[in-house]
């Protein structure tokens, strides 16, 4: 009996001692790789400078599931999180984030409309499109048809691995207009066509998941071409001296932001770094490092002239590049990514 | 008489609580919970509770009644929880696409208006019969086939009945399959290289052998994600293992080792082959080691005396080992994920895009269900073989 009860006793002690544990510091999550890199340089230790507080910084690949299974369990061990326009339209149709407290921000009115939201506060404008290795490859691709013509361009190519993107692509690559390619993909016809188009470069794919595959698969020149985030292109090319292209027409944009989960127990702390990141003179030291378009207008006006050019948010870039449709994906994510795995699987 | 008895039994039992505890907290509840997500389905029924009771007359042919419609917003107006509003969106958009907007606005309008609502007028999308019937399905019970079929391409049609889902829309059983061949050639690598590496490490002694259990047992204190990376690096078109072959002109383009199935297999059976490994050199260092040269000295041949002698008894070192590589082999993730291509991946990386990806828990655990089901049945066979073995004479 009095073993029964010691073995009680540690138990209960083991479970108070985890609780009580010494209250976390700020958790900050984002997407990895030299774009972390960038933020952690102007967004983390400023901050935690700033703030006196250490920062802690994780880095993830996505998925709704993953903050909703954070917060259903109660306290969550994330505060302030990057995540897709997708994540962010899900989470805040079920309440799984904190409202944002936009006074701390200054007004909405200073970030650009679609940046705005109950839920969320936009981080980047970021796009995805084709890029390459100008030391490699004499003849730049031009649109996706070029990506899809293996007998132009010989070698493998690099794929995010899941409908969104692929689908749409697919379509440019077969002829459809850029602001069409939506209203295809809504039909069951234009999906079919969609996948169609997959095939024909199924053998040629690599795909990825995580935003630094790519960098290194098209570095190792184990891909000639490969979809990737713009920003992480340039960056690559200022700090390891690469010359990658990225190809603006055709490329798909969309916005990230910031979110802090429902019942964080950093949730202040949390709301006042977006504000810090959120900042026009600290958001406009982003673009020296990873070229991503600023949410903040006046962030907007302070990037110097040689980095404008290679910002998603660049007139001239905005020309033929399309703006992602999250509504979309939000209805149709689940019954496309289904097929799409049933596709991979042939 | 009893009291100490009693006394002796709770201490027994106190001994062993720490490991009572340990398989009810890290198996036994899991699992429950996991067959509970895959079969239960409650939210819908929870939540649209007039509706459920309305569409309970309805043939699921004829268009929506005036009735089904009143009762469907009513319901709407009483969800005050986000989170909860939010399963039954996601529960209802993974039956048919287009919920997803289609719930927000339909609830927004209900909220916003307090008469009756147009629902057809607000979003033509609620004229189509499809959607009701998903709605009419999801309300009216509690609990599911829907996930367990769907885990392994089945469906309900319209009527009921169970039919299997197009070609193109899902590919569980052929990727359940793949994922079974796979492990399987992985246990036969790991028994390939692994038997004669414990032979050979049975056999020395000393520094040799502390050599050859070092070369297995250092990998086994690695990070599974560090082999997995280092395979990576030596694998690619332009890694270690192709250098060398092009340099000395065995090859001259570089041999595709990477993306495919056969990396994929090289890397898995160098992380579980210390498994295999390690259970047949126990075994083998129990054999007497003089009854090879016995065998010999009876005449036998040496392929002959390690058949009939050294073979058989290491077997059950062999079985133990199989069934760690098979059973680990099973859940891999990781290593297909980075070495494998498109073709190579397993049920897992399903599983996960399920739980971390969709939030659809009901079809990440029926995947899981079926997994463990596919492997307790082999199991099964394995034990009635084993079983039948011993017993014969």
């Amino acid at each position: 009996m009095k073993i029964l009860n010691a073995t009680l006793i540690v138990c209960a002690l083991a479970t108070i001692g985890t609780a009580t544990a010494e209250a976390r510091d700020l958790t900050v999550v984002s997407w990895g790789g030299n774009y972390q890199d960038a933020q952690r340089k102007i967004y983390f230790e400023p901050f935690a400078k700033q703030a006196g507080k250490p920062v802690l910084d994780e880095s993830w690949d996505g998925g709704y599931g993953v903050l909703q299974a954070k917060v259903k369990a109660g306290v969550p061990n994330w505060d302030a999180v990057q995540v897709e326009a997708e994540e962010l339209a899900l989470g805040c149709a079920d309440g799984i984030y904190e409202k944002v407290d936009w006074d701390k921000l200054g007004g909405k009115s200073k970030f650009l409309p679609a940046a705005v939201s109950d839920c969320g506060v936009g981080a980047i404008v970021w796009s995805t499109g084709i890029s390459y290795d100008g030391d490699k490859l004499k003849q730049a691709p031009a649109s996706w048809a070029d990506f899809w013509d293996t007998k132009k361009i010989p070698g493998k190519r690099g794929l995010r691995k899941g409908a969104k993107y692929a689908l749409e692509f697919a379509l440019m690559a077969d002829g459809v207009a850029a602001d069409e390619v939506y209203s295809v993909l809504a039909t069951p016809e234009g999906v079919d066509r969609a996948f169609k188009k997959l095939d024909e470069l199924k053998s040629n794919i690599v795909w990825w998941e995580a935003g630094a595959q790519p960098l290194q698969l098209l570095s190792s020149g184990e891909v000639v071409m490969t979809t990737a985030y713009n920003g992480r292109i340039s960056g690559l090319n200022r700090s390891e001296g690469k010359h990658f292209g990225f190809v603006f027409p055709g490329s798909i944009y969309a916005i990230d932001s910031w979110v802090v989960l429902k019942d964080s127990p950093n949730k202040d702390t949390a709301m006042d770094f977006i504000a810090y990141a959120s900042k026009a003179d600290n958001q406009s030291k982003l673009p020296e490092y990873i070229a991503y378009g600023l949410p903040n207008i006046e962030a907007g006006k302070l990037v110097p002239a040689k980095f404008q050019t290679e910002l998603p948010t660049s007139p001239d870039n905005l020309k033929r590049a399309i703006s992602l449709d999250v509504d979309f994906w939000t209805d149709n994510s689940e019954a496309l990514t289904q097929r799409f795995n049933a596709w991979l699987a042939q | 008489m009893n009291q100490p008895r009693l006394g002796k039994q709770l201490i027994s039992l106190a001994l062993v609580a720490p490991l009572l505890l340990f398989l009810i907290v890290f198996f036994a509840l899991p699992l429950v919970t996991m067959i509970k997500s895959a079969v239960s389905d409650p939210v819908a029924a929870r939540t649209l509770p007039a509706t459920a009771r309305s569409v309970s007359s309805w043939d699921r042919t004829s268009p929506p009644t005036v009735e089904m419609q009143a009762a469907f917003v009513a319901d709407l107006r009483q969800i005050s929880d986000d989170q909860l509003f939010g399963d039954l969106v996601r529960r209802l958009n993974s039956a048919k696409s287009g919920f997803r907007t289609l719930m927000p606005k339909t609830r927004k309008a209900a909220l916003d208006t307090a008469g009756s609502i147009d629902l057809v007028a607000l979003d033509k999308r609620w004229g189509d019969i499809s959607y009701w019937q998903a709605v009419s399905v999801a309300a009216s019970s509690r609990i599911t086939d829907r996930n367990l079929l769907a885990a392994v391409d089945l469906q309900r049609d319209a009527s009921g009945a169970i039919a299997s889902l197009p070609a193109d829309a899902s590919a569980n059983k052929a990727i359940m399959l793949r994922t079974f061949v796979m492990a399987l050639t992985v246990t036969g690598a790991c028994i390939l290289i692994g038997f004669p590496f414990a032979m050979i490490a049975a056999s020395v002694d000393g520094w040799k052998r502390q050599l050859l259990l070092g070369a297995v047992l250092l990998p086994l204190w690695t990070s599974l994600l560090v082999r997995t990376a280092a395979w990576f690096i030596l694998l690619q078109d332009r890694g270690l293992i192709n250098s060398v072959l092009m340099q000395s002109g065995v090859t001259s383009s570089p041999i595709p080792l990477i993306f495919n199935r056969a990396g994929v297999i090289i890397a898995m059976t160098h992380v579980l082959l210390p498994f295999m490994v390690l259970p047949i050199f126990s075994v083998l260092i129990g054999i007497p080691k003089n009854l090879m040269p016995a065998a010999a000295s009876l005449g036998a041949h040496p392929v002959r005396a390690f058949l009939n002698v050294l073979l058989p008894l290491g077997l059950r070192g062999v079985v133990s080992g199989s069934l760690l590589v098979f059973m680990s082999a099973l859940g891999y993730y990781i290593t297909p994920a980075l070495i494998g291509g498109a073709k190579d991946q397993m049920i897992s990386s399903v599983i996960a895009y399920y739980a971390t990806g969709a939030a659809n828990w009901g079809m990440a655990g029926a995947l899981g269900l079926v997994l463990l089901a596919a492997t307790m049945i082999l199991y099964a066979i394995y034990l009635r073989l084993s079983s039948e073995r011993e017993t014969s004479p």
